[in-house]
């Protein structure tokens, strides 16, 4: 336990002391919810209609984007190689990277939801509702994005490749992410059915997450 | 079927059985194109409920080969099954394009019959999806130059997709649904028997010509190794012969 403890503070400190840090997460998501009124216009019941979904995808496209970073540093320091032959098992190891990206790049956003939900006019009382949804979806996010950077872990400029493998994964997420918001938003009879498919979904991305990415580790090296 | 494993026993195989297959590809075309003129047309479309004949059965086949292709992932992860890998590699392509055709004829005919190319439909948008994965599948085979290593990646990538084609096809459902529910299922069909039995040929004949277009591109491959097998073992002589002379005209012009 205390290796995989001091392997997640390693990995959150390296990533919030190279380049920018969280000002880079936060920078990201500023910049795309910006870009949004400006692109379809700034009508507030059209903005509140479409903030949900504007901030899933955000959440979304951050976390595909950044997927490469979960391992591409430490293949090229060689200490990937170490992780994963010196004690814990490399499934915890990965698991443990996984939740330390999640940390460094979905966290971030949690935080600052409170603002850009302010920026599109979210519709009232979906504050919560949409943190709560994001948690839980972003955990599934990051899982199957683990997948994608160690299936390309030894390609150099990967990130297209990335987008296309893992884009399909991310659907139902999305989907259900965006439903389970808007029904416990307005109060949708049912309000929780989405929210537990939600929940099934990134616990069974974080099941099958780890080992799939240990198998493509060992295939890689 | 693991005798086929090795290549020169495929090459000899499939040389024998391939014009047979093309033939009855060919013939079942034939029959079922004739079946499909002369059954009769849907009362509402007219003509243009032929495109059923092309685009349900591209439909069948772009999920089929998914499944086909990773099950073959599979069998070569598990027993090392070189030609098994080289199955499903060469079947990815091949689904792919039956997607798009899927996709192709079915804007086609959602034009005429609801009004549009395209909407955001359950059918359409996962068929849209299935091509997606067919592109990342591919795209690992072309950005891993080992084969053997890009084989390995490779099941893993078909593994994820297979656990998510169900729960990607239920979620695209509960989102969004128009496209007709599906017409034949176990416990019987709603297509009359005169439009089914043209519509069943013509399944019969893309599954042959999935499997002819297969064969082809597996002895393709296994050529094309073959050739740069043997370019790499003339080069290697080539290399040795020049540095054998170098290094006899450097020790000729040697002065003792």
């Amino acid at each position: 336990m205390k290796p995989l403890l001091a392997l997640f503070k390693r990995d959150i400190s390296l990533f919030f002391r190279s380049g920018g840090g969280a000002g880079q997460a936060i920078g990201f998501y500023l910049v795309v919810v910006i870009l949004f009124p400006f692109g379809v216009g700034p009508e507030l019941n059209l903005l509140a209609r479409i903030s949900i979904g504007v901030l899933w995808v955000v959440l979304l496209l951050a976390i595909l984007l950044s997927a490469e970073r979960i391992f591409a540093d430490d293949l090229e320091d060689g200490s990937l190689t170490l992780l994963l032959t010196a004690g814990p098992l490399p499934e915890m190891v990965i698991l443990v990277k996984l939740l330390a990206h999640w940390v460094s790049i979905a966290l971030p956003l949690l935080v600052i939801t409170p603002l850009l939900g302010l920026l599109l006019n979210l519709p009232a009382g979906g504050l919560w509702p949409l943190v709560l949804c994001m948690f839980i979806g972003s955990l599934g996010l990051c899982a199957l994005a683990t997948i994608g950077a160690s299936i390309l872990v030894s390609i150099r400029r990967a990130n297209q490749i990335i987008s296309l493998l893992i884009l399909p994964l991310y659907i139902p997420t999305l989907i259900f992410g965006v439903s389970a918001t808007t029904d416990l938003t307005f109060q949708l009879d049912q309000p929780y059915t989405a929210l537990l498919i939600l929940t099934a979904i990134s616990l069974i991305s974080l099941i099958i997450a780890p080992f799939a990415a240990a198998q493509a580790l060992k295939a890689n090296a | 079927m693991f005798g086929l494993a090795n290549p020169t026993k495929f090459m000899r195989f499939s040389g024998i059985l391939l014009p047979y297959l093309i033939i009855t590809t060919l013939g079942l075309f034939g029959w079922g194109l004739y079946m499909v003129f002369t059954a009769p047309e849907d009362y509402l479309q007219g003509p243009l409920s032929r495109i059923l004949y092309v685009h349900a059965p591209s439909a069948y086949l772009a999920q089929a080969a998914y499944v086909f292709m990773a099950l073959a992932n599979f069998t070569g992860y598990i027993w090392r099954h070189p030609l098994a890998d080289m199955a499903a590699k060469n079947a990815a392509p091949i689904g792919a394009t039956f997607a798009l055709l899927t996709i192709i004829t079915g804007m086609l005919w959602g034009k005429p019959a609801w009004g549009t190319w395209w909407v955001w439909d359950a059918r359409l948008t996962s068929v849209f999806i299935l091509f997606i994965m067919y592109l990342g599948y591919i795209a690992i085979w072309q950005v891993i130059e080992d084969q053997v290593k890009a084989a390995r990646v490779a099941t893993i990538v078909a593994a994820v997709g297979l656990i998510n084609i169900p729960i990607i096809k239920f979620s695209v459902e509960w989102w969004n649904t128009l496209h007709q529910p599906a017409s034949l299922t176990t416990s019987g069909s709603a297509i009359h028997p005169s439009m089914l039995t043209a519509l069943l040929i013509m399944f019969a004949a893309f599954t042959f010509l999935f499997t002819s277009l297969l064969f082809i591109s597996i002895r393709t491959e296994i050529n094309r190794r073959r050739a740069r097998a043997m370019e790499m073992r003339i080069l290697q002589q080539n290399i040795a012969q020049t540095n054998l002379s170098t290094r006899a005209a450097i020790n000729n012009q040697e002065p003792d």
